[in-house]
């Protein structure tokens, strides 16, 4: 490997060839401003377009200054950093940027949490002294997403997320000059394109161009409606990332606290997602297990390997890019939409509430539940299942404006009968998650012993693909796992060719799960958070008394009282659905 | 998202010419050039061909057909007529020429005369900037236009293309 000697205000290194001068930099611990450049380490997700010119430093002889993140080190270059003319014209760049941009900072989604807002404040501008026209586009309104380009900056961030993590390609930028915008073909809104709603372009914007579309309103508005009764479920990844929305280190667990928030916001129950997630590994796991013994009694029609679709972007995304395989994956309904489908039907009837008095919430770490949750097919006669799905931050934002010191909360339990649920179930929320808890459900039900070993280490981790065989008692059974949809789309070519080894794959659309989904505090390319959510989520499996999804006394109750045994019709009709080409 | 509409005959030729480039990404504008040159224009339906046949997304083959003002998604005329706007051009006296275009033809930058036989786009640099201000009609190139030249181009294009007629 060759080694290059350079200077970095007037320090002496020794790095690889090939490394970027901004990477020199931060190795002897200086920091150079960035704007546009996002880099995700162990993701291998580098956007550094070189466009917004903020991280220019001065090298010795050269004529014009050298962005950082894309200039590569030279043996002999002496490098500053902040002098007087790099300084300077980073101040310009970004008052430049400043002049096209909308000043609303105070009113602004994002005021706070803006990237660019940091950046003018650390720079120390204190006025813009260019003006000029300023560029206008449209408003762009869907189901999950708002797009508000007059806040873009051109940084490519979505674009990287959007094409090459995501392989979707709705995101592009195009017309040039003043006119350039970040666009779907053809001009055309969100909801007409491909756009899984995966939210991951949202997670990285550094403005607020691409916010998810605020619900909080309406679930105020339901809170003080005496006339309704509001519920609330809470997704697995929520409780290992909320904290951080209050100052709390990334990985602290917090779902006493965010149940006793909860209440004191006023909701009438305050239940789990994680109890219909073990609802869920009941009805997959069965489903699962059906068809791999008809596979293993030699029918060769039966479709393997089958798929999870707990995750509404990657239903979203077959739908539109691999209509050919859409019954491949599970038809069970997501824990989200489970959740709400028995408590319209079931809690509804024990409560004795009119399915149209009950009001439920939820709250996800997720973009695209806002647009599952809009979805026709869970909705009876125009009233959904899940009234309204909430971000993370949204979450947050409510609870900052009821003046709780979330800090300081006791930590308390959710209610009964759909707050109790497993280690299983709290997994879900993150990469590896929904398939251990199947493994652990699947093996039991199959080979008609006690697992002794409920940690599945090989499933684990935070690779983007990764596979493991897992013995059920002699047989083999092959599982795949991706995260993040260019991972996916790699599974499902396999599937498509005829050449898939796997029994069973997990896919979730977000780059490490629901824990680093689009709707979570936003982790600024830093995914040392990811690995401490992770982390948070196996502790609380750990901590549970209760570890697999079909020893929950609870969802046993329902079935004994309600839907009859997992696949059942009843189970059918409220816990399964089916999907749609939408190429 | 517009369905295909596209006769398959067409349909057919597009994925011929992306044949020819071995269906790489990397050739993307030789490919619309191509296209382009075949269909007169790159419609919705056509550039979603491409992007199908090179594996790539529509939204980026839509991003280099809007970033390139050569590439067009409108119907072009005949005889497309470009002036070159750029800054050699421009000084030179394009604006004046462009002018006199839009009056004679009577129609504005982006359109096609109803007789279907002009269409009037503006350009960025042909690289011929020694012959500023430049105009080409089709494939041919007219250099150091005047205003009072314009009735003579278009004249030579009412009854035919004069190329044409040379080379027979």
């Amino acid at each position: 490997m060759e080694m290059i000697n350079l200077t970095i205000d007037n320090k002496s290194l020794v790095v690889k060839k090939g490394t970027t001068l901004l990477e020199a930099a931060s190795s002897i611990g200086i920091d150079v401003p960035t704007l546009c450049h996002m880099h995700l380490h162990d993701m291998n997700i580098e956007n550094k377009p070189g466009g917004c010119r903020v991280c220019v430093v001065e090298v010795k002889g050269r004529r014009n200054l050298a962005p950082a993140c894309c200039t590569e080190v030279a043996d002999g270059m002496e490098i500053s950093t902040h002098s007087m003319r790099a300084v300077n014209a980073r101040r310009t760049i970004v008052e430049l940027i400043l002049s096209d941009h909308p000043a609303d900072c105070l009113i602004c989604a994002k005021s706070g949490k803006c990237d660019l807002q940091n950046i003018a404040h650390h720079l120390g501008i204190r006025e813009i002294h260019y003006q000029g026209e300023q560029s206008h586009y449209r408003e762009d309104t869907s189901p999950a997403i708002i797009r508000e380009i007059d806040k873009c900056i051109l940084c490519r961030r979505c674009e990287t997320m959007c094409n090459e993590v995501q392989t979707v390609g709705v995101l592009s930028t195009i017309n040039r000059g003043f006119e350039a915008v970040v666009s779907p073909a053809f001009e055309m809104n969100l909801d007409h394109s491909s756009c899984t709603y995966c939210g991951q372009c949202v997670a990285v914007c550094p403005t607020a161009a691409l916010t998810e579309v605020d619900e909080t309103g309406a679930v105020i508005r339901a809170l003080s409606d005496p006339t309704k009764t509001v519920i609330v479920q809470t997704a697995p990844a929520v409780r290992a990332a909320l904290g951080e929305e209050f100052g709390m280190e990334a990985g602290s667990l917090v779902t006493g606290k965010m149940a006793a928030a909860l209440r004191r916001l006023g909701f009438d129950h305050v239940f789990d997602t994680d109890f219909a997630a073990d609802l869920t590994i009941m009805e997959e796991g069965t489903e699962l297990l059906g068809r791999l013994n008809k596979y293993l009694a030699g029918d060769k029609e039966v479709k393997l390997p089958i798929l999870t679709s707990c995750c509404p972007a990657w239903v979203k995304f077959f739908e539109h890019h691999f209509p050919g395989m859409k019954d491949i994956p599970s038809t069970a309904r997501s824990p989200q939409q489970m959740f709400g489908a028995i408590a319209k039907t079931y809690l509804a009837e024990k409560m004795a509430v009119k399915r149209e008095d009950l009001v439920v919430v939820s709250i996800m770490p997720c973009v695209a539940k806002k647009y599952e949750s809009s979805r026709d097919e869970f909705a009876v006669d125009g009233n959904p299942d899940v009234d309204y799905a909430l971000t993370t931050r949204e979450l947050a934002q409510i609870i900052n404006l009821a003046n709780i010191d979330f800090k300081s909360l006791p930590d308390e339990e959710f209610d009964n009968p759909m707050g109790e649920s497993t280690g299983a179930s709290v997994i879900f929320g993150t990469t590896g998650g929904v398939i251990e808890a199947a493994v652990r459900t699947a093996y039991e039900v199959q080979t008609g012993k006690t697992l002794e070993r409920l940690d599945f280490e090989e499933l684990r981790g935070m690779e983007g693909l990764r596979k493991a065989t897992i013995d059920f008692d002699g047989l083999p059974i092959n599982i795949g796992i991706a995260h993040g949809l260019g991972n996916a789309r790699k599974l499902l070519e396999e599937i498509k060719a005829g050449n898939s080894e796997f029994h069973a794959i997990e896919i979730m659309s977000c780059p490490g799960g629901c824990i680093g989904g689009g709707g979570q505090p936003y982790h600024h390319g830093d995914v040392e958070i990811l690995k401490k959510r992770q982390k948070a989520i196996y502790a609380e499996d750990k901590n549970k008394s209760i570890r697999k999804s079909h020893e929950n006394p609870y969802i046993k109750k329902l079935y004994d009282e309600f839907l009859g045994e997992p696949m059942s019709e009843k189970a059918h009709h409220l816990l399964h659905t089916e999907y749609f080409d939408r190429s | 998202m517009p369905k295909i509409k596209l006769a398959e005959n067409t349909i057919n030729q597009i994925k011929e010419i992306c044949a020819q480039f071995d269906n790489q990404e990397g050739e993307l504008i030789n490919v619309l050039h191509q296209v382009q040159n075949k269909l007169g224009y790159l419609p919705a339906e056509v550039q979603e061909v491409i992007a199908k046949e090179l594996k790539m997304s529509l939204a980026k083959v839509y991003g280099v057909v809007t970033f390139y003002s050569f590439f067009t998604m409108l119907p072009q005329g005949e005889h497309p007529i470009s002036i070159c706007m750029g800054t050699a051009c421009y000084v030179r006296g394009a604006e004046q020429v462009l002018t006199e275009f839009k009056r004679q033809l009577n129609i504005e930058v982006g359109q096609t005369s109803p007789d279907g036989k002009f269409s009037l786009s503006s350009l960025r640099c042909v690289g011929a900037c020694g012959l500023a201000p430049v105009v080409t009609v089709g494939e041919k190139v007219y250099g150091r236009v005047s205003p009072q030249q314009v009735s003579k181009i278009i004249a030579e294009y009412q009854q035919g293309c004069p190329s044409e007629a040379k080379s027979a």
